[in-house]
């Protein structure tokens, strides 16, 4: 590490260093004003510090990610032949095992390191005091693998400060030879500027290929160990998660209630939030005075600003037992009993919540939608003799209905994403029934709920999260996509 | 068809006055009922605002008030270092047997006999379990205490602090409450001594997470969240703003940045908890950082914030006049130079607001957090983004989930404090705005 920082200061100073005096030489050139200098100073200036940091940094890099790599296959070579005939996974451990011994040598002071050496039963301890715990006492060869992988990491990281420092000097005496009048070292730095904007921007299509690449294989690997039959027409949910270590316990993954689930909040949510919204935006825009527009507008649209965890809270202590008990007085003056038949976890409960937090979506968005309606239209309307609701409702509205119904799709799909509050308020038995009082899940909560806790991913009952996550993927990105091309077409009608 | 004439006329005539007098009747009435319903749908969203925020808001202001006991300790060495060996060995002052003196301490104040058991150990249930702590860090401070007595002020126990502020119900029977009528007595007598105090709850912002509620706080969980919100800014404000203007200034209109800009629309719009995902399997997963670290969190988030920054970024680009650009072309300046020197600087507020709002959400997000671990049980401060940390989001989750009565007026408290930062940035943005905002 220490060589790694050095080197990064170095390579800096060096492009600092260079900028000045590459400035100070361009400067110098211009003011000896016997030709113009075709780009600023400060162009060649940024130039030689581009050349001297940029190739170096590469070279780091690429040396950084293979140097492991190289060093972890030689050192697996050395291991005896009864390691090597073990299985993979075993022969990995062995690895990481030798890898945190190693490390903690490189941790002790030089005394105690011999002193290690000489007497490997005090190993173990020596490495606990140091906070790396050891299952068991190694045996010697993963000291002298380890001894050797210090030794080779040590010599690499020389290997590597010598080529790196070297790479930038190079460069920079080469870059700073170029600093001639002539020399076009604006064109030059702002074709690098232009590579790294484009580079900053395919940062998107990288985080998507991302979830796509890391979630497929998941997800391929969860179902080489479940049928995708069973997943995605599976009525059950029951993953049974297995004692640590115990492998082949099967559960059953059936993707059906949580779906159910998710829906079924989510119908619920938007029973809430469309009319409230939709109102609200309708009397935002077409008859609140500009005043109270001031005024509500970005009061509702706090509702938008709040986390959901606040939201969750909030149906947790208060929303849920007040629906509970609110049910169980209704009940005693129905019956004279007093069983609450709301339960406080329902999906009325996380449907309401989420509703409410719905409503500035809802409301911002078809705003926008019903502003973007011509005035013309309204003022023919009106002209023929129609009173203002009914211009709201046979004209505008149905003039604004296709960009409304994308809007109400992006609704749909954030409430379909929704998390904290179902993790909160929907409670986390897979139920498919249709009671709305009852508890049910949501694929959202089961993959809270699959992965909080440290797991490794090598079990259908952590995987199954990733393929949860996929079909979650999928559905919110069709939705989007369409809702998009919906209100992109529409908007284009009136323009 | 003919037009009737004489009476006839007129009668119909009256009949179709009649008639539109009521469709008239009946159209405003509906016009007003429509009226209504506007109003209503705004009066409801609002309330609903008011509601959920008087609910926090009345839950957690009492939370940062904190009931402490001040009790004269006798710090006998008798007790704490019987051999004298407090040189020797060092695990000694840590490891003492701190409850005792608290015991000793109590049953002198309130005039107990230290043989009856029972009432012992009701008086002892008054006093926050953490006092071990507080004492043991007392005599760790200064050794010399020992052997002397001093005044030293102990948290309450949560259930103590609760009846104190007079949240528990003192008409059920005794047996059904947590604080018995014997507590309530010696409740009284020490307040009546001017020992049991409410003072400004400190501990609340500087303590991490613990098991008592009463000496449960959110400091620890809001370094791990600065931790964060500097990671995202870091990130995500130059990469937003350089990918923003490669798109809106360079872009040639090709397959390529279409696919782009369709994917970062689409991006913003990814449910949170699918970053969570991409999070465990990329980061933590392939690139092997640790769970729970800060680092992997500001991350995560940072590939979330992305999308809605370049979308501002985009917005206030160009809202910059193209006449903007053109000048600089004229008078001799690159694309490069345009863009640099003088839209991008002209755009800065816009970008700014945009930034803003994109930390306010990440500041508030969970769900991906939760998938990198930051659930973990975090008491100590994290030195660095790769020590195990959560965040405040976090801490309100895992205390929501707490069963005791006194956690969720912390957790209401910690809200507070987080809706607090979240309009301090709102409030910014919405000033930012108005202070730059320009009409071309």
């Amino acid at each position: 590490m220490h060589v790694f920082l050095i080197i990064v200061a170095l390579v800096a100073l060096f492009g600092a260093g260079g900028f000045f005096a590459a400035r100070a030489r361009a400067l110098a050139l211009a003011r000896q004003g016997s030709t113009r200098l075709n780009s600023r100073p400060v162009h060649h200036a940024s130039f030689v510090a581009i050349v001297t940091v940029v190739p170096a940094a590469l070279v780091m890099a690429v040396w950084m990610i293979a140097s492991p790599l190289l060093i972890g296959a030689e050192i697996r070579k050395d291991f005896p032949e009864s390691v090597r005939l073990e299985p993979v996974s075993q022969q990995s451990l062995t690895f990481n095992t030798v890898t945190s011994v190693a490390y903690g040598l490189r941790q002790l002071s030089p005394e105690a390191r011999a002193q290690v050496s000489a007497d490997t039963d005090q190993l173990r301890q020596v490495l606990a005091r140091n906070g790396i715990p050891l299952a068991a006492n190694p045996p010697a060869f993963v000291l002298q693998s380890a001894e050797r992988m210090n030794a080779l990491s040590a010599k690499s990281s020389y290997a590597m400060a010598a080529i790196v420092l070297a790479v930038s000097l190079v460069s920079l005496a080469l870059a700073y030879r170029a600093v001639r009048p002539a020399f076009k070292a604006r064109n030059s730095v702002e074709r690098v500027v232009l590579a790294t904007l484009l580079i900053a921007s395919s940062i998107a299509i990288i985080t998507t290929v991302g979830i796509v690449l890391s979630m497929l294989s998941e997800t391929l690997r969860f179902f080489s160990q479940v049928s995708p039959i069973d997943f995605f027409f599976g009525t059950v949910w029951d993953p049974r998660f297995a004692a640590a270590g115990e492998a082949g316990s099967a559960g059953q993954f059936g993707l059906i209630p949580l779906l159910a689930g998710t829906i079924y909040i989510s119908l619920v949510a938007m029973a809430v939030a469309v009319p409230i919204g939709l109102y609200a935006a309708i009397y935002m825009s077409e008859y609140a005075s500009s005043r109270l527009r001031a005024i509500a507008k970005p009061l509702l649209e706090v509702l938008a600003g709040i986390p959901t965890i606040v939201y969750g809270f909030f149906a947790l202590v208060t929303v849920g037992p007040l629906l509970r008990d609110l049910s169980a007085e209704l009940n005693n003056l129905l019956t004279g009993n007093y069983r609450n038949f709301i339960e406080a976890q329902s999906v009325l409960t996380a449907g309401i919540v989420m509703g409410i937090m719905l409503i500035p979506f809802v409301s911002s968005l078809s705003d926008d939608i019903i502003n973007a309606v011509p005035d013309s239209l309204r003022k023919g309307s009106l002209g023929l003799g129609a009173t203002q609701s009914e211009t709201i409702k046979r004209v505008v509205m149905p003039a604004a209905l296709p960009g409304i119904v994308g809007a109400l799709l992006l609704t749909a799909s954030r409430a379909i994403g929704e998390t904290m509050i179902v993790v909160l308020a929907a409670g986390v038995a897979a139920n498919l029934q249709l009671n709305p009082f009852e508890p049910m899940t949501t694929v959202t909560v089961k993959i809270v709920n699959q992965l909080t806790g440290d797991l490794e991913f090598n079990t259908p009952q952590t995987l199954v999260a990733f393929a949860l996550g996929l079909t979650l993927f999928v559905i919110t990105l069709c939705l989007n996509v369409y809702a998009l091309y919906v209100v992109r077409k529409y908007r284009e009608q009136y323009q | 068809m003919s037009l009737p004439t004489g009476n006839d006329a007129a009668e119909v005539r009256a009949k179709l006055a009649e008639r539109r007098r009521s469709g008239l009747k009946r159209r405003h009435a509906a016009e007003r009922r429509f009226r209504v319903f506007g109003r209503l749908a705004i009066a409801i969203g609002l309330f609903f605002l008011v509601a959920l925020l008087y609910s926090v808001a009345g839950k957690g202001f009492t939370a940062f008030q904190q009931t402490t006991i001040t009790l004269p300790i006798t710090f006998s060495a008798d007790v704490i270092d019987p051999d004298n060996q407090r040189r020797s060995d060092q695990n000694l002052l840590l490891t003492a047997n701190y409850p005792l003196l608290v015991q000793d301490a109590l049953a002198k104040t309130l005039g107990i006999d230290l043989a009856n058991k029972a009432e012992m150990r009701e008086a002892m249930r008054m006093i926050s379990r953490s006092s071990r702590v507080e004492l043991r860090d007392v005599v760790l401070k200064d050794p010399g205490v020992i052997g002397k007595t001093q005044d030293v002020r102990l948290l309450a126990a949560a259930d103590i602090d609760s009846a104190n502020k007079g949240q528990i119900d003192l008409s059920v029977p005794e047996t059904s409450r947590r604080v018995s009528d014997q507590q309530l007595a010696w409740m009284n007598e020490l307040k009546a001594d001017g020992r049991l105090k409410t003072s400004f709850n400190t501990g609340f912002f500087t303590h991490g997470a613990s098991s008592r509620p009463e000496s449960a706080g959110i400091g620890v969980a809001f370094v791990g969240t600065l931790y964060m919100m500097g990671i995202v800014l870091v990130l995500s404000l130059p990469l937003g703003v350089a990918s923003a203007i490669y798109l809106e200034e360079f872009a040639p209109k090709n397959r390529l940045t279409d696919v782009i800009e369709v994917n970062i629309n689409n991006l913003a719009a990814v449910p949170s908890i699918v970053f969570g995902l991409l999070g465990l399997a990329v980061f933590i997963g392939f690139l092997g950082l640790p769970r729970s670290a800060s680092l992997v969190g500001g991350l995560v988030l940072t590939l979330m914030t992305l999308p809605t920054i370049i979308i501002a970024t985009r917005a206030a680009l160009k809202a910059v006049p193209p006449s903007i650009r053109s000048a600089a072309l004229g008078v001799g300046a690159s694309k490069m130079q345009a863009v640099f020197h003088h839209v991008l600087p002209l755009a800065m507020p816009g970008i700014l607001t945009g930034t803003i709002i994109g930390l306010a959400r990440a500041l508030g997000e969970t769900a991906p957090l939760l998938l990198i671990g930051m659930v973990a049980f975090v008491a100590d401060y994290p030195a660095t983004p790769l020590d195990p940390a959560t965040a405040l989001p976090v801490q309100i989750y895992m205390w929501a989930g707490e069963a005791e009565r006194a956690f969720v007026e912390r957790t209401s408290a910690a809200i507070i404090v987080l809706l607090v930062f979240l309009i301090l940035m709102n409030l910014t943005a919405v000033i930012l705005r108005r202070r730059f905002e320009r009409r071309w």
